[in-house]
C-alpha cells in the first residue's frame, strides 16, 4: 500500500523525457571516462604499492620439476617470490552455484600443468619494471607430457556426453530419414577472446583480516564471496571496489586464480599489491569461448516446412575444468518441428578452461540453426526470410508454452522494409559492382530473459539531491543512467539531480552482470526502493505537524520537477530541501529489493552470491526471450576473397527499452562483435605446442571502425510484463546472436561458396 | 623489460658514435623498439635517443625527386603534397600501414627498421628457437602456425615476412638509403635470411640513417600501393603490391614498369620478371594477368600461407590494370 500514486508507466517500448524510464538520456558516466577522471581498478594510488607479475608455464601438459628463483630474489626491488611451495595454501572456494566446495587446500599456482600458459610462479617488487624483468630470470624446468592442442587433435576423442544438455520431442531420426527433402552439414567456430581493452588486473590490500580488492568486476558480492572463503575470513570482511570497468563481454565475473596471488602476496608482505595481466597472458589467464563443432540435420518437405532437425554439439573444454556451451539452446526453440533431437558433448583439451563471451551458447547455436536453414532455402528454392516466415514458432517448441512477447516477426518485417530485402536477386552471385560481388544475407537470434534479484538503496538528501547506491556494476552498458532515470520517474526529480554509486560492495547486494539480466533486475530494484523513499517524504509532509502541507489534511501529494506540492494545487509549493528543512529531517532512505518477501539472511546471500537462482525463463505460463533479426550486405573481392560488410539493419525485440539511445549502442557493439566474429576472431592454436601464438590485439583480430558500416537498429519490442517489472527484455547479448550466420549467408549469396568454419578469412574464398 | 641506460644525443655525430658501443641501440619514434623491448626480443644496453636532433625531419620533393629526413613521422610523408602528387604509390603504402597513432609517432627511417611480426620471434620465451634471434637456435615457425609467413626469399634457417609497407613502394622505385656518408639502395639494404637470419638489414654499428632519396621518375608519379588484408585497417598485407606505370605517347603501351611485392617475402620484392614481361606491351588484361603469375615465381609455402601463391599475382594484376587505368 502506498500513500503516494507510484509512477509505474509502461508505455510503448521507447518513450519519456530524459527524466524518465525510456528517455534517451546521455551517459552520465560519460564525462568522467572521455576526460580520464573516471579511476579504474589499477589506478588507486595506494601508499607503499608493490607490483606482481605472473610467470606462466612454457608447456601444455605435463609438471613442474624444478623452479630456481635464485637469480629472480637477487634481482634488483624483489620483495618475493611465490611458487606453488611458498605461496601459503589457500582455502577451495565454493563454485558459482554455490556447491560446497571439497575440504582441499587451493594453491593459485600450478604444479601439474594442464595448458600453457598457466600461473606457476610469480615475482613482487618495488616497481613494475623490476619485476618484469625478474619474471624472466626465474628457471622453470618440467616433466613435459604429450597435450591435446585443441578439437582437431587426433588424441581429442568424441568427448564426454552432457545428458542436461539432451533435448528430444517426437521421433527425429525416423522423420529425417523419411524427409522428402534433407540436408546435414557441420559447422565450426574457433576460440574467441572477450579481449576488453581494459586487461584483468587488481589491486589486494589488507588492513589486518579485512581484504579490498579494486578490480574490474562484473559480479562483486561473487567475487567477494569467493575471496573470503579462499582467505578463510567472513564475506562482510571483503570489500570489492569497481566503479569503471573497460569491458567485460562475461570475462570479469569470477574470482580468479591472479586474484588469489595478488591477494595472498599482499597478506605475506603486509603491503598492497598491484598486479595486471599483459595482453598476452590476457589470452591464458582466463577462458575465451570455447571452440565448437556443431551437425544440424534437416529434414523438410519440398515447401521448406521442417519435419525434423538432428542437432549434434561438442565444445571444448579444460582437462580439469567443465564448460559447457549449450549449443542447443537456440536450434530447439527457433522453429517450429514435430520432431527434434540435439546432443552434446564435451571434449577435454589443454587449453585453460573456456568461460563466458557474449550470448554463451545462444551465439554458436545460432551460426549451426541460421546457417543451416539458409542451406535449406537454397535447396528447396524458397526466400531466406520466407522459410523463416513458413517454419515461424508460434510457441516454445521446447517448453510448449506461449511466449510472453515475440516480436520477430515484426522485426522480420520492419528489416525486410528498411533493408529492401524485396529487390533481392535470388540467385547466388546474381548481384555485383565491379570486382565486387555483393550478397544480401538474413539470420534471426534470440537470447532468454534471465531473471534473478536485487536490491538497490535510494536516499533522498537534506539538499534534494537523491543518491542510489548499488554493488551492481556499469560496464559500459549504462547502468548509472538508467537507473538516475528510473529514480528520477519514480521520485519526480530531474535526472540531473541524481547520483548513482555503484561498484562497492559495501553497498546494497546484487547479483552477477550477465546473461542481460541486470537491467531488468535493478530498474524494478530501484522502482521499489525509490516507492518507498517518496512514501517516507510524503508521508513525512502530510503527518509532521512542522510540514507547509500539516494543515492541508491531504492523504497525497504531488513530487515533480523535485518540488512537492498538493494533488489540487491549493496549498503550498515547496521543493524538496524546503519540506525536510521544515520537519528537521537530514536525509531519508529507504531500501528495495527484488526478492519475494519472506526471505531470509541466507536466501539473499545466495541469492546474491551464486547463480543458483530459482527464476528460469520458462517459469510459470510463458516463455521469455528476446528476439532479432540482422540483414547484412557484403561486398566480396572476387580476386582477394576479401569481405567487406557494406550495410547492417537489424530489428530487435528487448521489449521496452530503458534508455533507447543505450539499448541502440548496446546492440550495435553487439552487432560489431559479431562481424569481428565472422570475418576475424579466432584463437590461432601451434597444435605442437598447445599454444595460442597470435596472442595480442595486432594478431588477433577484431574490428576496426574502417571494417564497420553504418548500421541501422530498429526497436521491434513491446512492454513484456512477465519479463521484469518494468517491461523490458535482453539487450546486452541478443544483438551478436545471429549476426555471423547472417554475414555467412550473404557470403554465400555473394559467391556461391556455404562457409561453415568460422572466421570467413580470404582464403577460404579465393 | 630490463634496466639500460639513456642517452640524449647532442648531434648526429655523437649519435654515431654512441651507437657504436657494444648493446647500444637507436631510439627514435620507438614504436618497434619498445614494443620488441617488452617482448623481451630487444634488449638494450643503451637507448641513444635522436628523436630530437634538428635537421633530420625535412621532406623536400622537386623535379629530381624527394629527400625524407630520416626522422619525418610517417604521417608527414603520407600527407605531404609533394609526395602524393609526384609518389602516390609512397603515400598510400605509409597511410594504410599501422594505425593512426603508430602513425604520428613511427619515423621514416625507424620504419626502415621495423622487423618480423613472425610471432615465434617475437616470443622468446616460449620458443626459444629462433635462428633470427638466436643463430643456430632452429625455427620454431617452419611446421607451426605459417598463415603469416612468407613464401618469397626463404631459406631454411628462417621464413619470416617482411611486414612493412613503404619499403616495398621505396624499392619500386629504386630509392637509396643514406647511411651518412654511405649510400646504398634500399633493396641492397634488406638482406634475404639465408644462413643468416639475424641479420636483416646492412647497416653497420654506428651507422645511422639520415634521409631516404626516391628518384622522379614518370612511373612513381602514375603509381599506386594496392594492400589486400582481411582487416580494412591495421593488419599487416596478406599480400600487397606497389605499382607504377609509364605509358608510350599512345597511351596504351607500356615504357616503363616498376612492381613490388609485400606480404609474402622475406624482404620488400621487386617483381622484375613481371616488369620484363610487360615492358614494351600493350596494356590489357590478360597478357597483365599472365604475366603477373611471374611474381611468385619459385615460391614455396609452409602450408597455411599457400593463399599468398595464389593471391599475390592477383594483386599484381589488379595494382598494374588499376595504375594503368589512371587519367
Amino acid at each position: 500500500m502506498t500513500i503516494h500514486d507510484l509512477r509505474t508507466r509502461h508505455g510503448d517500448a521507447s518513450d519519456g523525457s530524459a527524466d524518465q524510464v525510456g528517455g534517451r538520456l546521455s551517459r552520465v558516466d560519460g564525462p568522467a571516462k572521455i576526460t580520464g577522471a573516471a579511476k579504474y581498478a589499477v589506478e588507486q594510488q595506494l601508499e607503499g604499492l608493490a607490483h606482481a607479475v605472473l610467470v606462466e608455464s612454457t608447456v601444455a601438459a605435463g609438471k613442474v620439476r624444478a623452479i630456481d628463483t635464485a637469480a629472480a630474489e637477487g634481482a634488483p626491488g624483489v620483495l618475493l617470490v611465490l611458487t606453488p611451495d611458498t605461496i601459503p595454501p589457500l582455502k577451495t572456494a565454493s563454485d558459482w552455484f554455490g556447491t560446497p566446495p571439497p575440504d582441499v587446500p587451493y594453491c593459485p599456482l600450478a604444479r601439474d600443468i594442464a595448458f600453457s600458459g598457466q600461473h606457476v610462479a610469480a615475482v613482487v617488487a618495488e616497481s613494475f619494471e623490476q619485476a618484469v624483468a625478474a619474471a624472466a630470470l626465474v628457471k622453470v624446468s618440467y616433466d613435459e607430457a604429450p597435450a591435446v592442442a585443441d578439437l582437431s587433435d587426433p588424441k581429442a576423442g568424441d568427448g564426454i556426453p552432457i545428458d542436461m544438455m539432451t533435448k528430444e520431442w517426437g521421433e527425429a531420426e525416423a522423420a529425417f530419414a523419411s524427409a522428402p527433402v534433407r540436408i546435414c552439414a557441420a559447422y565450426n567456430t574457433p576460440r574467441e577472446y572477450q579481449a576488453p581493452m581494459e586487461p584483468h588486473g587488481l589491486i589486494a590490500a589488507w588492513q589486518g583480516d579485512r581484504l579490498t580488492v579494486w578490480e574490474p568486476s562484473q559480479w562483486l558480492d561473487g567475487m567477494a564471496r569467493t575471496y573470503a572463503e579462499w582467505f578463510a575470513i567472513p564475506f562482510e570482511n571483503v570489500r570489492l571496489v569497481s566503479p569503471y570497468i573497460g569491458g567485460g563481454f562475461g570475462s570479469k565475473a569470477l574470482a580468479l586464480s591472479h586474484g588469489a596471488v595478488a591477494a595472498s602476496a599482499a597478506k605475506m608482505l603486509g603491503r598492497p599489491v598491484r598486479l595486471v595481466m599483459s595482453r598476452p597472458q590476457t589470452f591464458t589467464g582466463y577462458g575465451g569461448r570455447a571452440a565448437t563443432r556443431q551437425t544440424v540435420t534437416l529434414g523438410a518437405d519440398r515447401d521448406g516446412k521442417i519435419q525434423s532437425i538432428v542437432h549434434r554439439g561438442v565444445n571444448e573444454t579444460s582437462m580439469g575444468g567443465m564448460w559447457v556451451e549449450p549449443l542447443g539452446s537456440v536450434t530447439s526453440v527457433m522453429y517450429a518441428t514435430p520432431n527434434f533431437s540435439s546432443k552434446q558433448n564435451v571434449v577435454r583439451v589443454n587449453s585453460v578452461v573456456p568461460g563466458a563471451m557474449r550470448a554463451p551458447g545462444e551465439n554458436p547455436s545460432a551460426f549451426g540453426i541460421e546457417s543451416a536453414i539458409d542451406e535449406l532455402a537454397y535447396v528447396v528454392g524458397i526466400d531466406p526470410l520466407e522459410i523463416r516466415l513458413r517454419n515461424y514458432a508460434e510457441q516454445d517448441p521446447h517448453a510448449r508454452k506461449a511466449w510472453s512477447t515475440r516480436q520477430l516477426r515484426e522485426a522480420f518485417a520492419a528489416g525486410a522494409e528498411a533493408f529492401g530485402w524485396a529487390r533481392r536477386s535470388p540467385a547466388p552471385r546474381s548481384m555485383r559492382d565491379g570486382n565486387q560481388l555483393i550478397g544480401w544475407g538474413v539470420a534471426a537470434g534470440t537470447y532468454p530473459v534471465r531473471r534473478a534479484y536485487g536490491e538497490a538503496l535510494v536516499r533522498i538528501l537534506a539538499d534534494g539531491t537523491v543518491e542510489v547506491e548499488s554493488s551492481s556494476i556499469d560496464m559500459g552498458q549504462g547502468t548509472y543512467t538508467i537507473l538516475a532515470q528510473t529514480a528520477a520517474e519514480t521520485l519526480g526529480v530531474p535526472a540531473d539531480n541524481v547520483v548513482v554509486k555503484l561498484g562497492d560492495s559495501r553497498f546494497a547486494r546484487a547479483g552477477v552482470t550477465g546473461g542481460s539480466r541486470l537491467a531488468g533486475i535493478m530498474t524494478g530494484a530501484v522502482h521499489k526502493a525509490a516507492g518507498a523513499a517518496l512514501d517516507q517524504l510524503v508521508g513525512l509532509a502530510i503527518s509532521d505537524p512542522r510540514s507547509p502541507f500539516h494543515a492541508l489534511q491531504a492523504n497525497t501529494l504531488v513530487v515533480a520537477g523535485g518540488r512537492v506540492s498538493s494533488p489540487r494545487g491549493d496549498g503550498p509549493e515547496v521543493s524538496i530541501a524546503e519540506l525536510l528543512a521544515s520537519v528537521g529531517a537530514d536525509q531519508i532512505e529507504a531500501k528495495g529489493d527484488t526478492m519475494p518477501a519472506n526471505s531470509t539472511a541466507e536466501d539473499r546471500y545466495k541469492a546474491y552470491t551464486t547463480i543458483a537462482t530459482p527464476l528460469t525463463h520458462t517459469d510459470g505460463d510463458y516463455s521469455r526471450h528476446s528476439w532479432c533479426a540482422h540483414f547484412i550486405e557484403v561486398r566480396v573481392d572476387e580476386d582477394f576473397g576479401t569481405v567487406r560488410v557494406s550495410r547492417v539493419v537489424s530489428a530487435l525485440d528487448s521489449g521496452r527499452l530503458y534508455n533507447p539511445k543505450l539499448a541502440e549502442s548496446q546492440w550495435k557493439g553487439g552487432i560489431i562483435m559479431g562481424i569481428g566474429q565472422a570475418l576475424l576472431e579466432e584463437g590461432i592454436v601451434d597444435r605442437r605446442h598447445g599454444r595460442i601464438v597470435n596472442n595480442n590485439l595486432a594478431d588477433y583480430l577484431v574490428p576496426t571502425n574502417a571494417d564497420i558500416p553504418d548500421i541501422q537498429t530498429i526497436s521491434v519490442g513491446i512492454p513484456d510484463p512477465h519479463s521484469s517489472a518494468l517491461g523490458g527484455k535482453g539487450v546486452g547479448e541478443l544483438a551478436i546472436v545471429g549476426v555471423a550466420p547472417a554475414v555467412a549467408n550473404a557470403v554465400f549469396h555473394a559467391t556461391g561458396k556455404r562457409v561453415r568454419d568460422l572466421p570467413i578469412t580470404l582464403e577460404k574464398l579465393i | 623489460m630490463r634496466d639500460f641506460s639513456y642517452l640524449r644525443a647532442t648531434s648526429p655525430a655523437a649519435a654515431r658514435e654512441a651507437a657504436a658501443l657494444p648493446g647500444a641501440m637507436l631510439l627514435a619514434g620507438g614504436t618497434t623498439l619498445l614494443d620488441l623491448a617488452k617482448c623481451g626480443v630487444a634488449e638494450p644496453e643503451t637507448l641513444v635517443d635522436i628523436s630530437h636532433l634538428k635537421g633530420l625531419d625535412t621532406i623536400e620533393v622537386g623535379e629530381h625527386g624527394a629527400r625524407l629526413g630520416a626522422l619525418a613521422k610517417m604521417s608527414q610523408v603520407a600527407g605531404h603534397e609533394g609526395i602524393k602528387s609526384r609518389f602516390p604509390a609512397v603515400s598510400e603504402a605509409l597511410w594504410q600501414a599501422a594505425s593512426a597513432q603508430i602513425r604520428n609517432m613511427a619515423s621514416i627511417g625507424g620504419n626502415l627498421m621495423q622487423r618480423t611480426r613472425c610471432p615465434y620471434f617475437r616470443d622468446p620465451a616460449n620458443f626459444p628457437a629462433c635462428n633470427k634471434r638466436e643463430p643456430g637456435s632452429g625455427c620454431s615457425a617452419i611446421g607451426g602456425v605459417t598463415r603469416g609467413h612468407a613464401v618469397l626469399g626463404t631459406s631454411e634457417a628462417c621464413i619470416a615476412m617482411y611486414p612493412g609497407d613503404l619499403a616495398v613502394a621505396l624499392v619500386a622505385f629504386d630509392a637509396t638509403v643514406h647511411l651518412g656518408e654511405r649510400q646504398l639502395s634500399v633493396d641492397d639494404f634488406f638482406l634475404l635470411p639465408g644462413t643468416t637470419p639475424e641479420r636483416e638489414h646492412a647497416i653497420q654499428p654506428g651507422e645511422m640513417i639520415t634521409q631516404i632519396s626516391i628518384p622522379a621518375s614518370a612511373a612513381a608519379r602514375r603509381s599506386t600501393y594496392l594492400k589486400v588484408r582481411d582487416r580494412q585497417s591495421y593488419e599487416f598485407a596478406a599480400a600487397s603490391a606497389a605499382v607504377g606505370i609509364e605509358l608510350e605517347a599512345d597511351g596504351r603501351t607500356i615504357r616503363d614498369l616498376r612492381v613490388a611485392l609485400g606480404g609474402v617475402a622475406t624482404k620488400p620484392w621487386r617483381a622484375r620478371a613481371v616488369e620484363e614481361a610487360l615492358k614494351g606491351k600493350v596494356l590489357e588484361e590478360d597478357a597483365v594477368r599472365r604475366a603477373s603469375l611471374l611474381a611468385v615465381e619459385g615460391a614455396v609455402d609452409h602450408g597455411a600461407n599457400h593463399y599468398k601463391i595464389e593471391l599475390a599475382p592477383r594483386v599484381v594484376a589488379r595494382a598494374i590494370l588499376k595504375t594503368g587505368a589512371m587519367a
